[in-house]
């Protein structure tokens, strides 16, 4: 196992090499000048080449490659042109907004998703079933920002119930850390949930009609136990591949998520970043997702051991 | 129904946790942009020109009716001959880190901005020495008289000349400071600031305000909330939503389409703080074939009228006013000198012209930014105005940013440079010549677009040496008759915008930049 886990580690790195140039070049090939942006309207030729000299852009581009690469290999991934801050420090600043709603989006998307799913199956064919998928077409079928305008409209505006945007840390009180989180969290939910639903109603279908089910039910199992611990556990790896995927998607969904509820989180930060150009910052945070992709592709490939113990890397 | 009792419950558990209560006041502000660069001076971002109206002062400031008054200044004198400016600092004047402010800080400050800001650049070749007798003392010596000592000193937007520490303001020009200490009626909480989320500043309670009512910019700067919150709101939808759920106070200026939704909540209101306004600018480049002719820019000052771009992106006459004057309809220098028969849907005399110009059918590559709403639709009406006076066109639709870097360049326009663009300027940067940007015709060292004209140059060293407002407003008259001639740019048409705020937010002064001073939250 720590054998595979080496070598998958080690396959990931030539995945992040393609990463780091596909970025910077097409970075380099956008038409806009971070020195012109950063000068302002007023700027005149020459303050807008000395911006350029200072950070580095009139330099060739290879050489600027090199210093990039050299030194995010020991750890510096430079200073944003904009904040003036260390691009690690930005995003350690803001990783806790992201994670908490990626998180959040999924705990909500697997809770809703995996049980309605499994009793779509179960109850095939009758109301229920056709309840459940229809609501699976709606969450496919709607935009997010429309759903989201939805959301905010009766719950934030109209009920009152929760914040119309912003986010609360941690440190500051669950409560309010849940109650700022929830809106996003169940925007960015919708889709994933109609889709693991689907997944989940599809495998358990497949496995409902397996001898081994036949056989936990003629041994006298209750159905609650039959569905949950042969009929579900035996089709978790295709479900479990979907919520990996989920996962590794939630991130574009994030960048919309975060930009219209303005929580400070690397979605957000990326958004800024791309509009303002600020290259070091753009850089850093795509290779961050690219790097959390790989690994979040790697944890469900382990995860696979735990629910399908024929499964052996 | 006992699971939506517990609901209730919860959320409303949750919910009190929440609104821990405060005793001070708080006001939450949604500014048009976020803020990412915190030195005033460095940059000309107007977000970052709002940040320095919070925690820096002026040495004077222009009131309510165009008038430039004393702010940190207590009393000032011109010698006889206008040779020399003493400048006397008000008592009771404190950096927010408890230290007086002295004649040194602000002569250290006059210097960085002088160093960066068009106008300041001006002033300062006028200049012959800038000195501090002693720490309530600023003396200004002129190598020749200039009108433009006060209007520079009180300039209302980028660069505002702000105060700073002698040790902040001694950064390198070129270079951004990294202490955010000033003497204004805010202090700016770097602790608690979220970048691209939140920016925090705290009442000064040591600010000594002048006595005088507030006007414009200038007069006290009474500070009545304990602490106000920028929130950059990215989406307006959303900043919006949060002002009718009451969670945010005031938007700075919510787009003209979602003016209807604000208006028909009757806890919210609105309020034009800016009564100058702003005026949309088709700007040229004068080094690109057909428009290095004068003549084939002047067309163009015939073929358009305001009326239809300002209907095509504002549409409510409330909003927009038709302004053929170079220095803003409303303003001091206001003048209808040679503009009487242009922005007239001329067709005749625009096709005329460029038939004498030897137009020869090269299509103008029109840069049109597609992502900031207010400009989205000016580049289209520019667009079928030139086609009906025969010129081809070829409209570039790209981001605000790709034009930015892009109008710096003076490749031709086939190789990835341009012919024109349309912005909008905030009136208040347009007042008078030397501050016109755009109206710098100084070749290499003018704006993008580079124009080149002894003639208009000259007028506007005139200007800058006038000391009186009558020879003034005649030497406006000389630039805007030779502008026709030679046209820099070509104004769109005046336009406005509201703050829209809750009914419980009052005290909202009318300046050229939203100020946060005099307002109170109920």
């Amino acid at each position: 196992m720590v054998g595979y886990i080496l070598r998958r580690l080690l396959a990931a790195l030539p995945v992040m090499g393609i990463v780091a140039v596909l970025v910077f070049m097409m970075l380099r090939l956008t038409p806009a000048d971070p020195a012109a942006i950063i000068a302002g309207d007023f700027a005149n030729d020459q303050q807008v080449a000395e911006i350029r000299t200072r950070l580095g852009l009139d330099r060739p581009v290879v050489e600027q490659f090199a210093i990039w690469i050299g030194n995010m290999a020991v750890g510096d991934f430079g200073e944003s042109f904009f904040y003036k801050k260390q691009v690690a420090a930005l995003i350690m600043e803001r990783l806790e907004p992201t994670l908490s709603l990626s998180l959040l989006s999924i705990f909500l998307t697997v809770v809703i998703a995996v049980p309605l799913g499994t009793l779509a199956a179960y109850k095939q064919g009758t109301w229920i079933d056709r309840i459940v998928m229809g609501f699976s077409v709606i969450g496919f079928s709607v935009p997010v920002f429309v759903l989201g305008y939805i959301l905010i409209y009766l719950l934030a505006v109209k009920l009152d119930w929760f914040p119309v945007q912003g986010y609360q840390y941690i440190r500051d009180g669950v409560g309010g850390w849940l109650l700022h989180l929830i809106l996003p969290a169940l925007t960015l939910s919708v889709v994933f949930v109609a889709l693991i639903a689907r997944m989940t109603r599809t495998s358990v279908l497949e496995v409902l009609h397996e001898d081994y089910i036949r056989t936990a039910r003629a041994k006298g199992q209750s159905e609650l136990k039959v569905l949950i611990r042969h009929a579900l556990a035996n089709a978790a790896v295709p479900i479990l591949t979907v919520i990996g995927l989920t996962f590794a998607t939630l991130i574009g969904g994030v960048v919309v998520t975060e930009s219209v509820y303005t929580l400070p989180g690397l979605g957000l930060l990326t958004v800024d970043a791309v509009l303002a150009r600020d290259f070091p910052t753009i850089q850093a945070v795509i290779m961050l997702f690219s790097l959390a992709y790989v690994l979040v592709n790697l944890a469900v490939d382990l995860a696979y051991t735990v629910f399908d113990p024929r499964i052996r890397y | 129904m006992k699971w939506t009792r517990a609901v209730a419950l919860g959320l409303g558990l949750v919910a009190s946790s929440v609104t821990t209560a405060v005793a001070e006041t708080t006001l939450k502000f949604v500014p048009h942009s976020d803020l990412k660069i915190l030195d005033p001076i460095w940059t000309t971002a107007f977000i970052s020109r709002n940040h320095g109206y919070m925690i820096y002062d002026t040495l004077f400031a222009m009131d309510a009716n165009g008038e430039i008054k004393p702010q940190m200044v207590d009393k000032y004198e011109a010698s006889a001959d206008k040779l020399t400016y003493t400048l006397t600092l008000r008592d009771g004047l404190l950096w927010h880190d408890g230290a007086p402010v002295t004649s040194e800080d602000c002569v250290a400050s006059i210097k960085r901005w002088g160093a960066r800001d068009s106008m300041g650049q001006k002033l300062m070749t006028f200049v012959a020495a800038l000195e501090s007798p002693d720490a309530k003392t600023i003396v200004i010596k002129l190598k020749q008289p200039t009108g433009l000592v006060l209007s520079a000193l009180g300039k209302p937007s980028s660069n505002v000349p702000f105060m700073m520490p002698k040790r902040i303001a001694e950064t390198d020009p070129n270079k951004q400071i990294e202490e955010f200490i000033g003497s204004g009626p805010f202090v700016f909480k770097k602790d608690e600031w979220q970048p691209g989320a939140k920016l925090v500043y705290t009442k000064f309670d040591k600010y000594n305000p002048r006595s005088e009512p507030p006007s414009g910019l200038a007069g006290g700067k009474v500070v009545k909330v304990d602490r106000v919150e920028w929130l950059p709101i990215r989406d307006h939808q959303q900043a919006v939503n949060a002002l009718l759920a009451g969670q945010i106070d005031y938007i700075e200026a919510p787009p003209h389409d979602l003016h209807s939704l604000i208006k028909a909540d009757k806890n919210l209101k609105m309020f034009n703080w800016n009564p100058l306004g702003n005026q949309f600018t088709f700007r040229f480049n004068t080094l690109a074939k057909p428009f290095d002719n004068p003549k084939v820019r002047q067309a163009l000052l015939y073929a358009f009228n305001q009326e239809d771009f300002l209907q095509a992106v504002v549409g409510t006459p409330e909003y927009y006013k038709v302004c053929k004057a170079l220095f803003i309809c409303g303003a001091p220098f206001e003048s209808n000198a040679g503009m009487e028969d242009k922005l007239e849907a001329n067709f005749k005399k625009a096709r005329e012209l460029l038939k004498e110009a030897g137009y020869d059918g090269t299509p103008i590559v029109l840069m049109h930014s597609t992502d900031l709403q207010i400009l989205t639709n000016l580049a289209p009406v520019a667009k079928t105005l030139m086609e009906k006076v025969g010129m081809k066109v070829d409209m570039q639709s790209m981001d605000w940013q790709s034009l930015v870097a892009r109008r710096v360049k003076k490749d031709a326009p086939a190789q990835g440079g341009w012919h024109a663009f349309i912005t909008s300027w905030v009136a208040a940067d347009m007042l008078d010549p030397v501050m016109t940007g755009f109206l710098n015709a100084s070749c290499e060292k003018a704006m993008f677009g580079w124009p080149c004209d002894s003639e208009i140059e000259k007028l506007r060293d005139d200007f800058a040496k006038a000391t009186d407002v009558p020879r003034q407003k005649e030497i406006v008259d000389a630039i805007q008759k030779r502008f026709v001639e030679y046209p820099t740019h070509i104004h769109l048409g005046q336009w406005y915008n509201s703050g829209a705020l809750r009914n419980s937010v009052d005290g909202v002064i009318a300046a050229p930049a939203p100020v946060l001073w005099n307002i109170s939250v109920k």
